[in-house]
């Protein structure tokens, strides 16, 4: 087709033709020219401002840096630790949590009524809150059997707030998947559970998996919070040892080693949007 | 031509595999199905015609119970499956259905969209399952298809996909709801000759169609259906040589203008 009618669409739009291939080779020259001129020239404004050296000093001090770096690396650890047990039990908890509300059967009122309630509650409010609510206020009941374990009642509340969160990921995930697959699934023979089960929740996790993604970095950043319960994860090593030394450069350490941890997960969540796309379009045609 | 009906394909008619008793249904104010009477017998194949709206699509979902009906009763091997405490599940592996738009499982291969039930369903043993499948795909040409994903079929492959899917059931219904609406031109008849040989074999079949030249070769029975009632019914080359209401008559001479028959 394109040797059929190319030639006469060629003599029609001739010169939008020519620029369109002269940018196409120059695409990149352009890209990598203007970020260096734009970049380069903030750069030096800053590095040539008066107060740059005492910045440097505190914020991007050499020695500082590699002399708190294993420390905080080692509080970065606990941060880890935290955000892979927590994340494992969200994801649990919040399928449960989004089949709940996806129950449509009037018995199950009272179910889907407590997964709404729990999903407004905590969706709505600061981690901060609900990380000090469960961390000070629960050990002070000092309840029989009850542990007074920060280490837990943090892990708890990061795991309460993100359940909210992640189960709303998978309820849209869950509507977006086409009646008639149920219907199919069901005329069957298949129970709504088998239904649920084996056809709708395959193609809704699928579908989410970008969002959920989206989600864990959200949960990582938040393992920080626990240290206003005492934990010495990165954040509150960073903090001592600014404060030890008048000197924010661990600061910096901290939040490069979290950058390290959630730009290698931005950029997984990019590609597989950017797959699904291209499949989209591929099976539409 | 023995037996008391005369079938133009396959084995003679059998006993009651299916019965309709006074089915009303209605979508908010819309009354869908106004006190519709049907009666199949075994091994016989009813074509149901009529214009979009007509209610036949809704007959088909309501005998597989996949929409719950207002009034009426509706039976199956001489059984009521609309009675209360009756397992719906169970009913519904007895009733195969095919849809319009194939409604395949996109994340399952030809293969698992195929043995998905009767292994969930039917407990049937894995290996078991797989060499029925192929059995089966084999029959209809879709042997190489297996391992394929739905995404990557042609219209007229999903859809024999979607026949063998229901057939792996071993039905004893097969309802066919439009399954060729959906397909380019050149891809209907090999869904039209699936539907054929399974005519051959005697299954026992209700398609709703648009397909009048098929409906007359293959029905043993053709109803009009308009405005939600059976108006007409009969064998096919009288419904559609001397029809005698008159609305079934105009519907047809649309059909005829449109060049479909």
């Amino acid at each position: 087709m394109n040797d059929a009618t190319g030639r006469t669409a060629a003599d029609v739009t001739s010169a939008p033709r020519r620029s369109l291939r002269r940018s196409r080779g120059a695409a990149v020259l352009v890209a990598c020219l203007s970020t260096i001129v734009v970049f380069g020239l903030i750069g030096w404004a800053i590095v040539n401002s008066s107060g740059w050296p005492l910045f440097q000093s505190k914020f991007f001090n050499a020695d500082k840096f590699f002399e708190t770096e294993p420390k905080i690396f080692q509080g970065l650890l606990l941060n880890i630790t935290f955000f892979l047990v927590a994340e494992a039990l969200v994801l649990v908890c919040a399928l449960v949590l989004a089949g709940m509300r996806s129950l449509r059967d009037p018995v199950f009122t009272p179910i889907r009524l407590f997964a709404i309630v729990y999903i407004d509650l905590f969706r709505g409010l600061p981690s901060i809150l609900i990380i000090y609510i469960l961390g000070f206020g629960i050990p002070a009941l000092q309840i029989p059997g009850l542990t007074s374990d920060v280490y837990v009642w943090a892990l708890v509340a990061l795991v309460l707030t993100w359940t909210a969160y992640v189960a709303e990921v998978y309820r849209s995930g869950i509507d977006s998947v086409h009646p008639s697959q149920e219907a199919a699934a069901r005329s069957l023979g298949l129970s709504s559970f088998q239904t649920f089960r084996f056809v709708v929740l395959p193609q809704a996790v699928r579908r989410v998996i970008p969002p959920l993604l989206n989600d864990a970095i959200g949960l990582m950043k938040d393992t920080a919070l626990i240290a206003f319960l005492g934990p010495v994860e990165a954040f509150r090593r960073a903090q001592i040892s600014a404060y030890a030394s008048f000197n924010f450069t661990p600061y910096l350490v901290a939040a490069l080693l979290f950058l390290l941890l959630t730009v290698p997960l931005s950029r997984l969540v990019d590609y597989l949007v950017a797959r699904d796309r291209k499949r989209y379009l591929a099976g539409a045609r | 031509m023995s037996g008391p009906v005369t079938r133009p394909v396959g084995p003679a008619l059998g006993g009651e595999a299916l019965r309709v008793e006074d089915v009303r249904k209605s979508f908010g104010d819309h009354l869908v199905l106004d006190d519709v009477r049907l009666t199949v017998a075994e091994h016989e194949v009813v074509c149901l015609i009529g214009a979009s709206g007509s209610g036949k699509s809704t007959l088909l979902r309501c005998i597989n119970l996949l929409e719950g009906i207002d009034a009426g009763r509706i039976f199956i091997g001489g059984a009521e499956v609309t009675a209360k405490g009756v397992d719906v599940d169970k009913v519904r592996r007895r009733i195969g259905i095919v849809f319009q738009a194939y409604n395949l499982f996109p994340h399952m291969s030809v293969i698992d969209n195929v043995t998905l039930a009767p292994i969930k369903v039917l407990k049937m043993p894995r290996p078991e399952a797989k060499a029925r499948a192929n059995e089966l795909l084999m029959r209809f040409g879709l042997a190489e298809k297996r391992d394929a994903v739905p995404d990557r079929l042609s219209g007229g492959q999903q859809q024999r996909v979607a026949i063998v899917r229901a057939l792996a059931m071993q039905p004893d219904i097969l309802l066919l709801d439009e399954i060729t609406s959906a397909l380019d031109p050149e891809l209907v008849a090999e869904v039209l000759s699936v539907i054929r040989e399974l005519a051959l074999t005697g299954m026992t079949m209700v398609l709703a169609t648009h397909e009048m030249g098929f409906a007359r070769d293959i029905a043993n029975r053709v109803c009009f259906l308009d405005a939600g009632r059976i108006l007409e019914e009969g064998p096919p080359a009288q419904i559609f040589s001397s029809p005698r209401e008159e609305r079934t008559r105009r519907f047809l001479d649309r059909v005829i203008e449109a060049g479909r028959l």
